[in-house]
């Protein structure tokens, strides 16, 4: 394949993990900016979304567009119903103490990481797609007979990957509208910008936290359904994404949704990109020092304004 | 004072106790104490920053793994005896955080929690880019033949044993004087109470900095010492899993305690020998202990000793 | 007889954001005065000191202290070179006995040893009235015993220049009467400086008294001469002059 249509290529790919990363990296912002703590276990989430899912769609295992329909609309609802236990049981008793909660979530995470492999076990298993059609792409090029459209062996994408990018964009507006138009948008934003005065006004700010913290859990869970047709579901696919939500919201300035959005696409699309040219080791050895440095020179992070 | 002639008193009778282990321990858990104890310098290297001035890293396994490979690589690719390997080892974690420290300490709290966790992610990543040199994920061996110092041969179990014990004993007593010498002190102020201690005339930031270097080239000690003794080095020892640890046996020991390492290194590393002859999933067990350390005993076992009933324990 | 100023501020200026907490101010402590900071709440006196200890970082404006120039200097270089600062908020060591909290003070003694620092902590004890309290927690003490703590530290670092942040507040006149007593008897070779809601301690142990009102000086003068100032009447005891 010629640079051209490689590239493009890779920029397709890029958007997929794009997507992906932007629902995860915003249900972890989500919950940093309205509680003020940083959940460990956000990438243990999405690995139980992918992991209910498949065992959802095995369930019901009819025909794959019925169990990926189901898969989608319960696993996240199951994860973010159990975010909110965790979050009753666990953070709210710690006072939403950051260091404490950081402790917590690690063991969080570990609880869940080692409960799917006591139970799904170790192995890795696809959830098949509910289409799957394969879209060869047309590249312009001047050839002998002038301008002409050829189509590259190997280049193109399939209507999954297209149906991924289109349901981010179309969730992403939905809670975009859902922060800015309802009540509990409202409610949500009050409580992260001064938690004593939602107090004050009698929002129930307990409340307030565990719909936060389920909400960001949903989100994580609801993208690793989402990808789960392509990249399988395992027990320990939690920590990249973890990793990578964690790059996004601390360049995209701790808690900004608009921030972490415009990080996520950066991040996600760079790392695809970044990864078909290079080793991916290297790519991940220079965003974490990236991110560390950005945390350390520029805390605000690099679309955050300083405060104060 | 009394309280400090008892606390010396019983600093010698836990390493006399770690003596007569020696001779009273059948085979099996005589070499799971020797484990333990080389742990124990890790979760008391780690201790020295968390418990006692109050930094929490969440990126230690960084300098646990520049010891290791610092000695590892030393002997396994420049030819180097076990004794100079070792003050490799010690080197490369010295330099490791002085230079994560000078950048990290500009933070605090959480951020310093996600600055260090990051640092460490991005040596543990290294160490598997670098696979040509350290042989990646699968690590390698320390030929056993290699294994000796002045003489004496390390892979053997009793010596081993004592090895680890005089390791032990030496970071214990060092670390133990420390934190009673105003340097200790001071340390404990900035804990309590940073901006105090500033306005008192200390120069924080050096203090907390040589805190960190101290805490984290125990732990390269550590780390070094263990890959010698055990004959191993791996990546395993660099991941995020063994930043962590030593923050649970800290916590479950008691933070700021002398003792409180040793203890929560000996309950955590039996507590998972014990589930891992259930499941394979016995780090399910280290994440439950976690949670509930944090909801019901922030003091750890020591911790709640000293505030229940022996309130002279260092 | 000519009077040496100590600490010298020209033009000291912080700005937080779009308020202006300390405007362009200038001060001169000579030798061995006690000088008193008053002014309403708000009025930049907590500020003030801070720009002076290093504390806060100035906007603008210049610190010299025994004829050197200060302004550059982080905190502790300043703390070592003959200052001593105490909280308006207690803030002292409450997990550490009271013996160890005064000792982290006297240890900053330049050529402090461990006799020196031992005699030194007895002795500031002993001065605020807590010496038989040594070996207890900070953190069991009372509220006005902590700010005597506080006091205590602050004395044991044997400073050139000891600035005190609302030292009264919370006392009670018995200890008022005692924290008084201390002061004059520390007067001529210790400068003191402090900030004082209660106007009979102001009263009754300042040489000199500056007012800062919006963050500028309003007036200053001996004792009587700003009692009688009519400026300070309406804006400072004219607001209640409570704390």
């Amino acid at each position: 394949m010629d640079f051209g249509p490689y590239l493009l290529l890779a920029m397709l790919e890029g958007a997929v993990q794009a997507s992906v990363l932007t629902l995860t990296a915003v249900g972890l912002s989500l919950v940093f900016g309205v509680m003020r703590v940083v959940n460990v276990a956000h990438g243990e989430f999405f690995m139980l979304g992918a992991v209910l899912a498949w065992v959802i769609a095995s369930v019901v295992g009819v025909h794959p567009a019925l169990g990926f329909v189901l898969a989608i609309a319960i696993a996240p609802l199951l994860v973010g119903a159990l975010a909110v236990a965790a979050d009753m049981l666990v953070l709210k008793r710690l006072n939403y103490d950051p260091e404490n909660t950081i402790v917590a979530t690690i063991g969080l995470l570990y609880i869940i990481q080692q409960i799917t492999l006591m139970t799904y076990g170790p192995e890795a298993r696809p959830v098949e797609p509910p289409f799957n059609q394969r879209l060869a792409l047309p590249w312009p090029e001047w050839g002998e007979n002038g301008f002409a459209l050829v189509w590259p062996w190997g280049f193109g994408t399939t209507s999954y990957k297209l149906f991924v990018i289109a349901s981010a964009i179309v969730l992403l507006v939905l809670l975009w509208q859902l922060m800015a138009r309802t009540r509990i948008g409202l409610v949500m934003r009050a409580t992260r910008l001064d938690r004593e005065m939602a107090l004050a006004f009698g929002i129930h700010v307990d409340r307030v936290y565990a719909l936060a913290f389920g909400l960001g859990a949903g989100l994580a869970a609801l993208a690793a359904t989402l990808i789960v047709p392509i990249q399988q579901a395992h027990y320990l696919m939690g920590a990249d994404p973890l990793l990578l939500s964690f790059i996004v919201v601390i360049i995209g300035g701790l808690g900004s949704l608009p921030g972490t959005v415009a990080a996520a696409i950066l991040i996600g699309m760079s790392d695809g990109m970044i990864s078909m040219f290079f080793s991916p080791t290297l790519a991940k050895i220079l965003s974490t020092l990236l991110v560390a440095l950005v945390l350390v020179f520029r805390p605000q992070g690099l679309f955050g304004r300083s405060r104060g | 004072m009394t309280g400090a002639n008892k606390a010396m008193a019983m600093n010698a009778a836990v390493i006399a106790l770690l003596l007569i282990m020696h001779f009273a321990l059948p085979a099996y858990h005589h070499g799971n104490l020797a484990r333990i104890m080389v742990l124990a310098v890790y979760a008391m290297g780690f201790n020295f920053a968390f418990g006692y001035a109050g930094m929490l890293s969440l990126g230690h396994a960084l300098f646990f793994a520049a010891g290791m490979y610092g000695m590892g690589l030393a002997m396994q690719h420049l030819g180097w005896a076990a004794g100079e390997a070792l003050l490799a080892g010690l080197a490369a974690s010295l330099a490791v955080s002085a230079a994560v420290g000078f950048l990290a300490l500009r933070t605090s709290g959480v951020q310093l929690m996600i600055v260090t966790l990051m640092f460490a992610q991005a040596g543990f990543l290294a160490v598997l880019y670098f696979g040509n040199l350290t042989r990646g994920d699968e690590g390698f061996v320390i030929a056993q033949a290699r294994r000796a110092l002045a003489g004496i041969d390390l892979s053997n179990e009793a010596n081993r044993y004592l090895a680890g014990l005089l390791l032990f004993a030496g970071c214990f007593v060092l670390l133990s004087r420390l934190v009673q010498s105003p340097f200790g002190k001071v340390l404990v102020a900035i804990r309590e109470n940073e901006e105090r201690t500033r306005m008192l005339g200390y120069d924080v930031a050096r203090y907390k900095l040589a805190a960190f270097v101290i805490s984290g080239t125990v732990s390269g000690v550590a780390g070094a010492s263990y890959g010698l003794l055990f004959g191993y080095v791996g990546a395993s020892f660099a991941s995020v899993q063994y930043s962590i640890l030593p923050l649970l046996w800290v916590l479950l020991g008691g933070a700021g305690t002398v003792l409180g390492p040793l203890v929560g290194t000996l309950f955590m590393f039996y507590l998972i020998d014990i589930s891992s002859g259930f499941t394979t999933a016995y780090l399910a067990i280290a994440g439950l202990v976690l949670v509930l350390l944090t909801l019901f005993a922030r003091q750890g076992i020591v911790g709640e000793i000293r505030r229940r009933w022996l309130p002279w324990l260092p | 007889m000519a009077t040496v100023n100590q600490l010298v501020a020209g033009g000291l200026t912080k700005r937080f954001g779009g308020l202006l907490a300390v405007d362009k101010v200038d001060l001169a402590v000579p030798q061995g005065q006690v000088r008193a900071l008053i002014g309403p709440n708000g009025a930049g006196k907590s500020t003030l000191v801070g720009l002076l200890s290093g504390r806060i970082d100035a906007t603008a404006g210049s610190v010299a202290f025994l004829g050197e120039d200060i302004t550059g200097l982080p905190a502790h270089k300043r703390i070592s070179k003959g200052m001593a600062y105490t909280f308006q908020i207690t803030s002292v060591f409450e997990r550490l006995t009271l013996d160890e909290n005064v000792a982290l003070a006297a240890r900053r003694v330049a050529g402090a040893t461990r006799t020196s620092v031992e005699s030194g902590v007895a002795g500031a004890l002993d001065q605020v009235g807590l010496l038989d309290r040594r070996y207890e927690l900070a953190g069991d003490l009372s509220y006005g015993h902590q700010r005597l703590l506080e006091i205590a530290m602050g004395l044991a670092q044997r400073p050139k220049l000891l600035i005190l942040d609302e030292p009264t507040q919370g006392l009670a006149d018995s200890e008022i009467a005692g924290f008084n007593r201390l002061i004059r008897t520390m007067a001529g070779g210790t400068t003191i400086l402090l900030i004082e809601h209660n106007m009979n301690v102001v009263m009754e142990i300042a040489d000199y008294i500056t007012v800062l009102n919006f963050g500028r000086v309003l007036a200053e003068g001996a004792p009587e001469a700003i009692s009688n100032n009519a400026d300070v009447q309406s804006a400072y005891l004219g607001t209640g002059s409570d704390a």
